[in-house]
């Protein structure tokens, strides 16, 4: 296991090099979800992540796991939300109750709406450098050429300078290099049914693609538990659950009360 | 020679000296024009370019004085209390006005005079130039009776009494000119005198503070431009800060070389004294204006007022007191706003109201400084630990429609197809009922009662649908999907 260890050193002298002499800070936090915490070793806070939905549908998943990381990394700070307009129109228009809803009081946010990439960037780290705010979520439309390897890297080192954590949600987009410390992949997942096969808690498949200090390649069900704070393990492999239950049979209510109960306890299944 | 069409028959609305000179005059038909003089020049008449014109000239000379407005659709009265000497002297003030008048190639004649109607009438009724004292009285008893600008039957029956100038009238006691002429004659007459003094009232508001800077050498550098505002917001702050106050907003003017103006604002969350902080606003709000300052040939003069401002302690110690972070805060929250406008940086505010699409509206972040508690409307309502979310993260507005069966009517969905994609549910709650909010609606007809449903389709995927109006009435019900659940 030499090799390996002084791989880790050389890495680690590579980061304080990269970071051009800026005191690298080694604070991290959790997600509180035991196997991938096992996995990440907990992930830097005062750096840029980025988050990608898997489909255009599963926008709002993927803003519900960035919520999710903000609430872990940032606790009661404020946040700049910067969306692109277009990101609006297509996936919904972000609603005050459903932050709420997810545990994050809303008058902590600052909403900031631009047109244009470019826009979204230069406010992104102007609020990341200021030292004011805890987190900078950005949602970005579609592919664009702006979002380059240098502009992520300017958005990293302004979260560094700013002690703040920025997040990159990427919708429309497929994944690109960048210079992000991780870099998910995020699609909605079945969720444990409640009573009467009510829908559940927020459930996401959660997909970890790059982790820059070397973490492999993982993917999880993340349920979100607004009242602890905390990611759990939940739900259930979606396929596994399509084999399991049938389409609604129209408006009767079916059976399910027991199968949830049993998915409680069930073991996690890896995704993807 | 301008003429319009009055009451079917071509007239003439406006003619220059040569054409008056030729014994031609406003209200005189162009047929009979022509028919005196057969080779006059005629353009039609168009009003709405002349007050546009007029409104330009105005703001350009708000360099003078920034006590400036219009006077009736041809003429423009200036304030210049307090002004003259930055300029050399009243003879210098109007020197300045003529030459900048005659560089934009107007005929203009002027006059000064203590009050506004005193230097009005001079102007269109005497032979213009700079009054004062006693001879001004005497100037103004020469003009004729019209100067006192009366209805035509009014000036008529003074010229009938044998009061041919204003000096009969002046000689006169008021009340008997009152009795028969009416009070606005006395009144009119007092202040064409020079006896009652009225303010011009400004075609801008009149800053609280304001700071000019004439360059001898116009300039067009963005550079030398942030120099000069820099400057100026220096001495603006000095003065604010003898007020005890601190600025809201800053208004730059840009005067250029050819009549061009235009003002640019910057607001700020708190008042501010900070000059190096204003001046970043400044270059903000400059590198992101849609049509950018245009310097042409260059601005020569650069004006910067405080039209908002509130009260601010002189001293900016204390600051421990309030939580750390909140100033920086609200400085980033007053940068973006100055580069992106009011609208894009907002905060949600809650509202009580029971329509989703009530619920919260967007206020601009800087009107709601972090300390401003929310919640003057509404507040934010506190979920039940055990239940989901039951407001989805994302809204559409208007709801998106949609295709959805329902195996028996009234009974929830078991698939809808929107944007062309089918969604098979596997878990529905609900309906919650939420009726229109009938006495808003009181001009328009009542939309129908909405039932909502929470709904995952098998991709894991969380909806809000609902539909609207009921089955078996008309008109049918429609189907639609209002938000999306993280």
């Amino acid at each position: 296991m030499r090799p390996a260890r002084d791989i880790e050193a050389l890495r680690e002298r590579l980061k304080a090099m990269e970071t051009d002499g800026c005191p690298t800070d080694d604070a991290r936090f959790d997600l509180g979800h035991a196997e991938a915490d096992r996995h990440l070793g907990g992930l830097a806070i005062h750096a840029l992540h980025e988050i990608y939905a898997a489909t255009t549908p599963d926008a709002t998943a993927a803003l519900g796991f960035a919520l999710g990381l903000v609430q872990r990394a940032a606790g009661d700070r404020p946040v700049v939300w910067g969306v692109q307009a277009m990101a609006g129109l297509e996936t919904g228009q972000i609603h005050g109750p459903g932050l709420r809803e997810l545990g994050l009081d809303p008058g902590r946010i600052v909403l900031v709406r631009v047109k244009e990439t470019k826009d979204l960037l230069a406010a992104g780290e102007e609020a990341l450098s200021c030292g004011a705010v805890g987190a900078v979520l950005l949602t970005a439309w579609g592919e664009s050429k702006v979002l380059s390897l240098t502009a992520t890297r300017r958005l990293s080192m302004a979260a560094g300078q700013g002690r703040a954590t920025a997040i990159l949600i990427r919708l429309a987009a497929q994944p690109q290099p960048s210079a992000a410390e991780t870099r998910w992949r995020v699609r909605g997942a079945l969720s444990r049914a409640l009573e009467a096969e009510a829908p559940g808690h927020p459930t996401y498949a959660v997909e970890l693609l790059r982790h820059r200090l070397g973490a492999q390649p993982n993917a999880w069900i993340m349920e979100w538990d607004r009242e602890r704070g905390v990611f759990e393990q939940g739900g259930r492999n979606a396929e596994h659950q399509q084999s399991q239950r049938p389409a609604l049979p129209g408006g009767l209510v079916s059976p399910a009360a027991d199968g949830s109960a049993a998915a409680r306890g069930g073991a996690v299944r890896r995704y993807g | 020679m301008l003429v319009e069409k009055v009451k079917g028959a071509l007239r003439l609305a406006a003619a220059n000296a040569s054409a008056l000179a030729l014994g031609l005059s406003p209200g005189m038909t162009l047929a009979d024009a022509r028919a005196r003089a057969p080779d006059i020049r005629v353009v039609t008449h168009r009003p709405e370019a002349d007050a546009a014109l007029l409104k330009r000239v105005l703001l350009d000379f708000g360099r003078f004085t920034p006590m400036a407005a219009t006077d009736g659709p041809d003429g423009l009265s200036l304030d210049v209390t307090g002004c003259a000497h930055l300029f050399g002297g009243e003879d210098g003030l109007v020197r300045a006005v003529a030459a900048r008048a005659g560089g934009v190639g107007l005929a203009v004649r002027l006059a000064m005079a203590g009050t506004p109607e005193a230097a009005r009438a001079l102007a269109r009724f005497g032979r213009g130039g700079i009054h004062e004292g006693d001879g001004q009285s005497q100037a103004l008893r020469r003009l004729p009776v019209a100067a006192l600008e009366l209805s035509d039957k009014e000036t008529q029956a003074l010229s009938r009494a044998g009061l041919k100038t204003l000096a009969h009238l002046a000689d006169r006691p008021t009340a008997p000119i009152a009795a028969r002429f009416g009070a606005a004659a006395a009144t009119r007459l007092n202040r064409v005198l020079g006896r009652e003094d009225a303010r011009i009232r400004p075609e801008r508001p009149v800053p609280l503070i304001s700071v000019d800077r004439i360059l001898v050498e116009p300039i067009t550098e963005t550079s030398d431009v942030e120099a000069v505002i820099d400057d100026l917001l220096i001495e603006v702050m000095d003065r604010l800060d003898l007020r005890g106050q601190g600025g809201r907003a800053f208004q730059a003017g840009f005067f250029r070389l050819d009549g061009e103006v235009r003002h640019i604002t910057v607001r700020t969350g708190r008042p501010t004294r900070d000059a190096a902080a204003v001046l970043r606003l400044f270059r903000e709000r400059l590198a992101s204006l849609a049509r950018p300052l245009d310097p042409g040939f260059g601005f020569d003069q650069l004006r910067l007022s405080v039209p908002v401002a509130d009260r601010l302690a002189s001293q900016q110690r204390g600051f421990e007191r309030t939580p750390p972070g909140a100033e920086d805060l609200g400085r980033l929250v007053d940068r973006l706003t100055a580069r992106l406008g009011p609208e894009a940086v907002s905060r949600f505010q809650p509202v009580a109201s029971h329509r989703p699409e009530r619920a919260v509206r967007l206020i601009p972040a800087a009107l709601a400084p972090a300390a401003v508690a929310p919640g003057e409307d509404g507040e934010w309502p506190d979920p039940d630990p055990a239940d989901p979310p039951l407001r989805p993260l994302q809204m559409f507005d208007p709801p998106q429609l949609v295709l959805a069966t329902a195996e028996v009517p009234d009974h929830p969905p078991n698939r809808f197809i929107w944007r062309r994609v089918d969604h098979r549910l596997v878990r529905v709650e609900g309906p919650e009922r939420i009726a229109p909010e009938w006495w808003r609606t009181l001009k328009r007809p009542l939309e129908p009662t909405r039932d909502y449903y929470r709904v995952e389709d098998q991709e894991g995927r969380r909806f809000w649908l609902f539909r609207s109006g009921f089955y078996g009435e008309e008109p049918a019900p429609r189907w639609f999907v209002h938000g999306v659940f993280a």
